[in-house]
């Protein structure tokens, strides 16, 4: 996993709640086997007015100039600044590599579906959850001033920039394996003893969990 | 000390330890895979030269990317060269890793929330997982189960645990009695609407009262699917006299003296009188209608009987701005009856609505009716290869073929067209799947969620229409 400590960039905008990861990326992407080659593939359908097929060349597309990332001011954008339920509906991490791929390190946002957030913190994107009322005045000024750039220090939880600042919240684990670049298997592997023991109690209060052929264990 | 609810007691069952900053590592008993979110995992299982903890806790099968013509021919039956490679990959690490696999061939394969329950694989008091959003299907076995990303599919395969923070409880109350002509679909429809896409977010939902356990554990699941469209990762209902009568017989179900040594302990799977819920909700269940989505989240939902909404109708503006946003892609105008509005195709399936109860309640209405001509497709794609051979059996094929139905081979199919079942730009359908995202169904496609009766009835009339005045 990539490692998150500190990021400054541009911030981008996407002004619309319930984003959902089949917008994020249309499911036609995910016949890929790979974790790479999504960032082309962000946001397709509202992206580019043709639509995506798995091996298209991205320079050979229609673009939709309406669509707020295409706009230049936003180019090379590392910080998503979005609404309320960012990344709901399929499980799919892919949304998190395609974000992560086209250059977003940290998504901003009122709240986040479950899965999505979780996903994220696995892949090194650092989403961040502020207040409502900040997300509304981030967006007020980022629309204001073009080429807005906000500092997101992990460390200190702190989201900076001109004429704004908040601290964010977020589990000590997660952070720590965060700062560090690390996946929390290894983490979990430390408690493989008592994984195992769990595992022999279990076995023996359920065996039916155990069994595949419906009476051994 | 307050009781506990069903939710709380699977997850102190399976709590392997409580780590310093307060996380939870969690046991996990059953996890299921397919061929769209595994092949990462398997890859960084290898890099990491780990490999299954417990092999036999792993159950896979294809279902996403698989057509649903040309069964016979497998996997050289998929044209697609990428989505064949992906299919060939869960193929390759099933065998590698020792993970038991019912593939394109096998008469069990089918969606993998169909194949669980119909298995036993699925039993009650389970924690399940499986990297897709809907696996929250199984909770209708008071089973813990919800979806996961790839990087904690990787993680379940090595550990056998997640690590969690605990929901919190909401308990979804449902009373009274079921109207003729609607049905669990129906329910969580209207449940979605109400509470929104995020309203149980951060919650395990029990879902409860005389109306859910009325229904058969067939309509729990679909209950039970649509948790995620509500925000909530798991959703449940406890156990009951109509949970073991299902379980009971199922292949990987306990038999003889085990099977009654695992009823006394599923008994005990309801929640205590003196539970506590975070949330609570109470809806009556007899003024349910059937439900049509008119938008592009399943919150955005109307009765059959009700007109298209204006954004002006929302005090949010968040929401006025939402079904602004939906009349658009939707090319609806506020105001329209939403039992005028034609549809070009109609798709029954899918892991909500799949299984062979659904697929009676469709032909039931089908039975000597014909698809409109105005309706370029209707396509039934059973659940799984079991439930195809049952609906066979019965008979049902030959009501959907006489009604100018495809009937189709079982797999995810068009609830979100990664195979060549879709809809292509500008169309609407009928579907009897979860998600009226933009795009699920096929580019500048356009979805409308309803029952299986309603989506027949709709096939049959070419537009929304009552299924309470055909039946």
């Amino acid at each position: 996993m990539k490692a998150f400590q500190q990021n400054e960039g541009t911030v981008a905008l996407l002004d619309r709640a319930n984003v959902d990861t089949d917008q994020i990326i249309p499911k036609q992407f995910l016949k890929s086997i790979r974790r790479t080659g999504f960032g082309d593939n962000l946001f397709d359908a509202w992206r580019y007015l043709d639509e995506g097929e798995i091996g298209k060349n991205a320079n050979e597309r229609r673009i939709n100039h309406d669509f707020i990332l295409n706009e230049p001011r936003y180019a090379g954008a590392s910080i998503l600044l979005a609404r309320e339920n960012f990344g709901c509906g399929s499980s799919r991490e892919h949304a998190v590599w395609a974000l992560l791929e086209y250059g977003f390190r940290c998504v901003i946002a009122p709240s986040f579906a479950d899965i999505f957030f979780n996903n994220s913190l696995k892949n090194g994107l650092l989403p961040v959850v502020l207040a409502k009322e900040d997300v509304d005045q981030l967006f007020g000024i980022v629309h204001r001033e073009v080429g807005y750039t906000l500092r997101v220090d992990l460390g200190t939880q702190t989201v900076k920039g001109s004429g704004f600042a908040a601290h964010f919240d977020i589990e000590p684990e997660p952070k720590r394996l965060l700062m560090d670049g690390l996946d929390d298997i290894g983490a979990t592997l430390a408690h493989a003893d008592a994984i195992r023991e769990f595992e022999s109690r279990h076995r023996q209060r359920m065996p039916w969990v155990f069994a595949r052929d419906g009476n051994t264990a | 000390m307050a009781g506990k609810t069903v939710y709380d007691k699977i997850w102190d069952a399976h709590v392997v330890a409580e780590r310093d900053d307060g996380m939870t590592i969690l046991y996990v008993d059953r996890h299921l895979l397919h061929e769209v979110t595994s092949p990462q995992a398997f890859e960084g299982l290898a890099l990491a030269g780990r490999s299954p903890w417990r092999r036999d806790a792993n159950l896979a099968t294809p279902d996403h990317n698989v057509p649903t013509t040309n069964r016979a021919r497998g996997i050289d039956g998929i044209d697609d060269p990428v989505a064949r490679e992906q299919v060939v990959v869960l193929d390759q690490n099933c065998t590698r890793y020792g993970i038991e696999q019912f593939a394109m061939t096998d008469r069990r394969q089918g969606i993998v929330h169909v194949i669980g329950p119909e298995q036993g694989a699925t039993l009650p008091g389970m924690t399940i997982v499986c990297g897709d959003s809907h696996t929250s299907t199984h909770g209708a076995f008071a089973a813990l189960a919800h979806g996961i990303g790839t990087s904690e599919v990787e993680h379940v395969l090595a550990t056998q645990c997640l690590v969690q923070r605990k929901s919190r409880n909401m308990r979804i109350v449902v009373d009274g009695e079921l109207p003729f002509g609607t049905t669990a679909k129906d329910m969580i429809l209207n449940i979605i609407g109400i509470i929104g896409t995020a309203g149980a977010t951060g919650h395990a939902i029990e879902y409860a009262g005389s109306a859910v356990r009325a229904l058969s554990m067939e309509a729990r699941m679909t209950l039970c699917n649509m948790s995620i469209e509500a925000g909530a990762r798991a959703g449940l209902v406890a156990v009951d006299d109509t949970t073991l009568n299902y379980v009971h017989g199922r292949p990987f179900a306990p038999r003889g003296a085990m099977w009654d040594r695992a009823e006394d302990y599923w008994r005990s799977l309801v929640s205590d009188a003196d539970a506590n819920f975070d949330t609570e909700i109470g809806l009556d269940a007899t003024a349910i209608v059937p439900q049509v989505t008119w938008g592009t989240s399943p919150e955005l939902v109307l009765g059959i009987d009700a007109n298209v909404p204006a954004p002006e109708d929302f005090d949010d503006p968040a929401k006025r701005e939402l079904c602004g946003r939906a009349l658009a892609y939707m090319d609806l105008e506020p105001g329209t009856p939403i039992a005028s509005v034609p549809v070009d195709r109609v798709f029954i399936g899918s892991c909500t609505n799949g299984r062979i109860e659904d697929l009676r309640a469709a032909a039931a209405v089908l039975d000597g009716r014909r698809v409109a001509a105005s309706v370029t497709q209707a396509m039934a794609v059973p659940g799984s290869g079991l439930v195809k051979e049952q609906a066979e059996a019965e008979g049902l094929d030959a009501i959907f073929r006489a009604a100018g139905f495809e009937w189709r081979d079982p797999g995810c199919s068009m609830c979100l067209a990664m195979n060549d079942d879709r809809l292509y730009p500008g169309e609407r359908s009928a579907a009897t799947s979860n998600r009226n995202f933009e795009g699920r169904q096929g580019h500048q496609g356009r979805t409308h969620l309803v029952s299986p009766a309603m989506a027949a009835a709709a096939a049959v009339a070419g537009h929304f229409t009552d299924v309470r005045e055909l039946a």
